[in-house]
């Protein structure tokens, strides 16, 4: 069973004949529906009303949340003909994820990048990347004004140049989360902020609200070539996206939930990439955070991020 | 300043050549003269060392579980050539054979014995002569860069694998530097994204 907060939302009419009021009222429309087209309802139609009567995530029960995770693999399964798994693993207790990032080493080579899209399965065409690599002058330090993410040179790192990859910061006050107007994406007990694809109206609220420009919007239907489709997914991580929703990274929440490292970690070459758990005093995070200058991005917006940027040299 | 070079690619071949016609006993003597390897095999390990060194071994993996260590291809066990009654110039010399080498590190205080032990060419040694493997060279790099060492004991420089909760791997130094010229070399970069008015 799930330890999740409840939400806030009004408290829901007692059911009426076993359906809630909402249920009945939907219900109703189809049936309205069905009836002007005077097709009847057929499989489909119910997969259909399924969909548009689910319950927000937090909600499901243990049964319902595992038929949902049922039909998804099936339909996952079929549109990519091998077979695809989807979890959903709970957040571990006594787990705060934190991530730093070390800018006196990064390359910006951009392994972090494609290794992320690979794992997450983000869309290859139309091109969606989760981790933006920004290159600025030494000189200048960190100006987003003049920070370039389009540099192509022939070998990095270029002279005078340092690296900041940006992806989602994982803020501990998101306002992401503050502007969707229906729920869709909200900050787990671990720390990781989620999104649930499926309740997402597509409305780009978040992507207006974020200060790191770290959500992604599937203007066009995602394509993943079926042999590269990672197969081993999560609910609220790394399962195939349809077209009209939002997403982000996710701290690989399919890998870190399981005690893996996230996949940036495990590319980047140069070792600039650090990640634990902020409560554990032993860890690598707290150890960094202790021990060297930290930067935070836009520190001055009090979205508390749990990414660090830090300088190890 | 000029990089010390470790030439020995063509005495590999005079290697070969004399290594048949030498009586096997010489070995030793005339290859170090010769500053080459010696062409004939080390005596087996006794049980006792092979105990030993797994013993070793074992402690270390315990400690940090490390990658293996970035031999290039074929010269290890060292003693396959360099054999233990060879004669040891021990003053700093350009070297046969090992000419892919280009020593940048230091290299105007400090030569191939400062770090590879001349007596068990398949270990290293610390300053004060305590042998190591080569899966704990991390120590020896420690000796100058206390600081880094510490940092990567905790996980902070260089980089580690596997799970942030449990089980994890070290990459050694000397997996990202190479210790005979430890600068991290510029690498190609994956392609830039591709602006968004380009994405239809
Ligand atoms: S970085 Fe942006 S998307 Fe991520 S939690 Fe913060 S506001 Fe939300
Ligand atoms: S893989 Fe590592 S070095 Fe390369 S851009 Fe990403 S963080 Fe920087």
């Amino acid at each position: 069973m799930r330890e999740l907060p409840t939400l806030p939302l009004p408290a829901p009419a007692p059911p009426a004949e076993g359906y809630s009021r909402r249920e009945a009222l939907v219900m109703g429309l189809f049936a309205l529906a069905a009836a002007a087209t005077a097709t009847g309802c057929s499989a489909a139609d119910k997969l259909a009303y399924e969909e548009f009567v689910q319950k927000h995530f937090k909600d499901l029960s243990p049964e319902e949340l595992k038929d949902r995770l049922a039909s998804m693999e099936k339909r996952y399964t079929e549109q990519f003909g091998k077979e695809v798994k989807v979890s959903a693993t709970p957040p571990m207790p006594g787990v705060l994820f934190g991530y730093a990032l070390d800018l006196s080493r990064c390359i910006g080579c951009r392994r972090c990048v494609y290794g992320c899209v690979e794992e997450n399965n983000q869309s290859r065409d139309p091109q969606t990347h989760w981790i933006t690599v920004l290159e600025m002058d030494k000189e200048e330090g960190v100006n987003l004004q003049n920070a370039n993410a389009f540099y192509d040179h022939e070998t990095v790192p270029a002279p005078g140049k340092f690296y900041m990859p940006v992806a989602c910061q994982h803020c501990e006050n998101p306002p992401c989360v503050k502007v969707c107007p229906v729920q869709a994406t909200w900050k787990e007990p671990d720390g990781i902020v989620v999104i649930d694809y499926d309740w997402c109206i597509g409305c780009r609220n978040c992507i207006a609200a974020c200060p790191y420009g770290a959500r992604r919007f599937n203007w066009g239907k995602p394509s993943i070539p079926k042999d590269e489709l990672n197969p081993n997914t999560e609910y609220l991580g790394n399962r195939p996206r349809q077209r009209g929703v939002v997403e982000k990274c996710s701290f690989c929440l399919q890998r870190v939930r399981k005690g893996l490292y996230p996949k940036c970690v495990e590319v980047c070459p140069v070792g600039a990439r650090k990640f634990g758990n902020l409560l554990d005093p032993e860890s690598e995070i707290r150890y960094i955070i202790e021990n060297k200058r930290v930067y935070i991005l836009k520190e001055e917006l009090n979205t508390q991020p749990k990414f660090f940027y830090y300088y190890g040299l | 300043m000029r990089p010390v070079r470790l030439t020995m690619a063509g005495a590999a071949v005079a290697l070969m050549l004399a290594a048949a016609c030498r009586p096997v006993e010489d070995h030793g003597a005339r290859w170090s003269k010769a500053r080459g390897p010696a062409a004939v095999k080390p005596a087996e390990p006794s049980p006792a060392t092979k105990g030993a060194k797994a013993t070793e071994v074992a402690r270390t993996a315990a400690l940090y579980p490390v990658a293996p260590p970035p031999f290039s291809d074929g010269v290890f066990p060292c003693s396959e050539c360099h054999g233990k009654t060879d004669v040891v110039n021990r003053t700093p010399h350009p070297v046969e054979f090992h000419e892919d080498i280009v020593l940048h590190h230091d290299e105007k205080n400090r030569w191939c014995l400062d770090c590879h032990d001349a007596q068990n060419r398949d270990k290293l040694h610390l300053a004060d002569g305590r042998l190591i493997d080569f899966t704990e060279s991390y120590r020896l790099c420690g000796q100058c860069h206390g600081p880094t060492l510490r940092n990567w004991k905790a996980g902070e420089h260089g980089k580690r694998t596997g799970s942030w909760n449990g089980a994890k791997q070290y990459l050694l130094c000397a997996n990202c530097h190479s210790p005979h010229s430890p600068h991290f070399k510029p690498i190609k970069p994956k392609p830039a994204p591709m602006r968004q008015e380009a994405i239809k």
